[in-house]
Parts: C-alpha cells; sequence; structure tokens
C-alpha cells in the first residue's frame, strides 16, 4: 500500500511530530511572556511583561545565534518561527473582544460622542504625521552627517 | 429541550460566544478580502459591528460575552512576544535606523496624548473620560492599567484604544500616500506607535518591513507612554 503514496507523504515527519512542533512553539513564547512578568513586576518596571518577555526574546535569539549560528531561514522554520507565525497572523482577531466593550459605552457616546471622535482624529492624524515627519528628518540629518 | 430553552442554555456559555467571536470574524475577513484590503473595510471593525448587534438581539451582557472571548483576549499576550521574531530578523535594518526612530518615538508619543486630551478638554468632556483618553495610543492591557493606576475608567480606555486602532490602520494608507511618503520603515513605525496592534496588523498587510517596524514602535509607545502620562496629564488637564 505504501508504494501508492506520494513521495512528500513518505518523507513528512508523523502527524504527531508536526503537532508537537506547534506546542513547543506556543510554549517558548508563554515562556517568555512568563519571565517578562516575573521581571516586570519584580523590578516594579513601567512596561507590561508581555513587552518584557518580546525584548528578552530578541536577546535570546541573538545569543543562541552565537553559540549555535542558523540563518533566517531557519527561524522561520522552527517551531517558533511557525507559532509565531500563526500567532501574528491572527492578531487583528485578538483585538475583537475588547472592542466588543463598546457595546457598555452606548450612553457615554450619546452625550460624548463628538468630543471622543474629534479627539481620536486629530490625535491620531497629528501622531501619524508628527512620528513620520520626525522619522524621516532624523534620518536625512544622520544620513547627511554620514556622507559629510 | 426546546429550541428556546436550548439557546437560552447555549448562549450562557463560553462555547457559543467564543466560536460567534471566531465566525464574526471569518465573515469580517472575507469581506476585507473581497475589497482587496481596502483601508475602509477594516476586519476588526466589522467584527466588533457585527458582535454587538448579536449580543443586543441575544440580550447579552458584555460579562457573559467575555466569558467566552476571553480565551482569543488572552492570545495578545504571547502574540506580543512573538513580535521579537520579526524584529530579530530585521534588526540590522532596525539598528541602522536607531536615532529617527528613538526621536520619533519620543516626540509621537507626546503628541498623541497632547493632542486628544487637549481636543477633548475643549469639547468640554469630563475628567474622568480625559484620563481614559490619555493612553489612548497603546496596547490594551497597558492602557487599561495606566488609567486604573490614576483612577480612571479602565473599560472605557480598553473601547478608545480599540477605536484608536481602528482609526489608525484606516487612515494610514491614503495619508502617507497623499503626504507622498514611501519609506516603508518611517510609515509603520508611525501607524504602530499611533495604533499599536490593530495599525501593525495593518501594516503586515501592506509590507513586511512595515509590519516590522509597526511591531517595533508598538513595544516601545507601551514603555515611553506609562512612562509620560503622570508628568503630562496634570499639566494638560490642570
Amino acid at each position: 500500500m505504501t508504494t501508492l503514496l506520494p513521495p512528500s507523504e513518505l518523507t513528512a515527519p508523523p502527524l504527531a511530530a508536526t503537532n508537537m512542533a506547534m506546542i513547543r512553539g506556543f510554549f517558548i513564547l508563554l515562556v517568555f511572556q512568563l519571565v517578562g512578568e516575573v521581571v516586570a513586576r519584580g523590578l516594579a518596571l513601567p512596561a507590561p511583561g508581555p513587552v518584557i518577555g518580546l525584548a528578552l526574546l530578541v536577546v535570546a535569539l541573538a545569543l543562541f545565534r552565537r553559540w549555535r549560528p542558523f540563518d533566517e531561514e531557519a527561524l522561520a522554520a522552527s517551531d517558533l518561527g511557525h507559532a509565531a507565525r500563526g500567532l501574528l497572523a491572527a492578531l487583528p482577531l485578538l483585538f475583537v473582544p475588547a472592542g466588543v466593550g463598546v457595546v457598555q459605552y452606548l450612553g457615554l457616546l450619546r452625550d460624548q460622542g463628538l468630543a471622543l471622535a474629534a479627539a481620536l482624529v486629530v490625535s491620531t492624524v497629528a501622531t501619524l504625521i508628527a512620528t513620520v515627519g520626525v522619522f524621516l528628518l532624523v534620518k536625512r540629518l544622520v544620513g547627511g552627517w554620514e556622507k559629510a | 429541550m426546546t429550541p428556546f430553552r436550548l439557546w437560552v442554555y447555549l448562549q450562557t456559555t463560553p462555547l457559543f460566544w467564543l466560536t460567534a467571536t471566531i465566525a464574526a470574524f471569518l465573515v469580517a475577513d472575507a469581506l476585507a478580502r473581497a475589497a482587496h484590503r481596502h483601508p475602509l473595510v477594516n476586519p476588526v471593525a466589522i467584527a466588533i459591528a457585527l458582535l454587538g448587534a448579536l449580543l443586543k438581539l441575544a440580550g447579552t451582557d458584555y460579562q457573559t460575552y467575555f466569558n467566552g472571548a476571553q480565551f482569543v483576549h488572552f492570545m495578545l499576550g504571547p502574540a506580543t512576544v512573538a513580535l521579537g521574531v520579526p524584529i530579530y530578523t530585521n534588526l540590522a535594518l532596525v539598528k541602522r535606523n536607531f536615532l529617527p526612530l528613538v526621536a520619533s518615538l519620543l516626540v509621537g508619543a507626546v503628541v498623541a496624548i497632547t493632542a486628544a486630551v487637549l481636543v477633548a478638554k475643549g469639547l468640554g468632556a469630563p475628567r474622568t473620560v480625559l484620563i481614559a483618553l490619555a493612553p489612548k495610543s497603546i496596547t490594551a492591557g497597558v492602557a487599561m492599567a495606566v488609567t486604573e493606576g490614576l483612577g480612571g475608567p479602565a473599560p472605557l480606555t480598553g473601547v478608545l484604544v480599540i477605536a484608536t486602532g481602528i482609526l489608525g490602520a484606516v487612515i494610514v494608507t491614503p495619508l502617507m500616500n497623499m503626504l507622498g511618503v514611501t519609506d516603508y520603515a518611517a510609515r509603520g513605525f508611525a501607524v504602530g506607535l499611533a495604533s499599536h496592534g490593530i495599525g501593525t496588523a495593518r501594516a503586515f498587510a501592506v509590507d513586511p518591513v512595515a509590519g516590522v517596524f509597526a511591531g517595533l514602535a508598538m513595544g516601545l509607545n507601551a514603555i515611553v507612554t506609562p512612562a509620560v502620562i503622570p508628568a503630562l496629564l496634570p499639566w494638560l488637564i490642570g
């Protein structure tokens, strides 16, 4: 019977191994979040646990590479790479539950809707323009120094 | 069990609202795809509208809904950590843009807080609303913690955070095209700073480099904004 299978089926890892890869990748992310949480609380840092976890993950990847070199493709194909890509693809979905909280504030939105809408629109546009403007300005200045 | 009693049972279970959340998002995302990811057809906004209407129809309160949806909400933590992978992959690009990144981070964070609070104050919003508005550009969990620390209404901050995220994701592409900005690192950094994870999701949908810089801005602003607000807010609110 096995001769009827296409070659890819014969060389593919068993199903259990692929499933474990997803779990191992997710486990790594959870461990970094947990350590981030402990560091943030323990040192009373203003940054939240997941952000500290993100920073620690970048540092850990840099250290790991010195010890055992890997390239971009290997990282993408790793357990961690798979789990990270899967979660980031679902990122917009993850904001839906908090957003549905708007149903609790329909009264406030009727009373303060204009002020809130104006504040959000003006501030978002101003922030986008200020950030992109300063980014490009400083990049140009730095580029100028480097050439000079 | 009659169909009615079955429904009464189902709409109190976490399973039903978890399934409904994912279903609403799949419908919203299919619409966004059919619209070729047009910035106005934002999947997060559509999913929220669908679920809000469903809650109203079912007569279900938010707490019951969230008992089911919290499993999705929880994933925000590991997803934030996961941003470390694309950021690490693009570390050389990040290092090359280090100074522009730090300068625009500080200016952008202050502009986001100041503009929101001053406009709302000018239009007569009460003090509690001003407190809830201040951290609206950073990621939901952190923003809500900041408001709580100042004695403000944290759930309102959650809603304002999502609204800001959707707004930035909708505005950024037409605005940047209008301004003629072609540097995707700069575009991504701006939308991640102004509109946290929802802006980052939009940036990844447009360009991978924009996505990396958006994720970086989101992470850095979640550190800068909570540090700046206690100093800035008394001065703004007066």
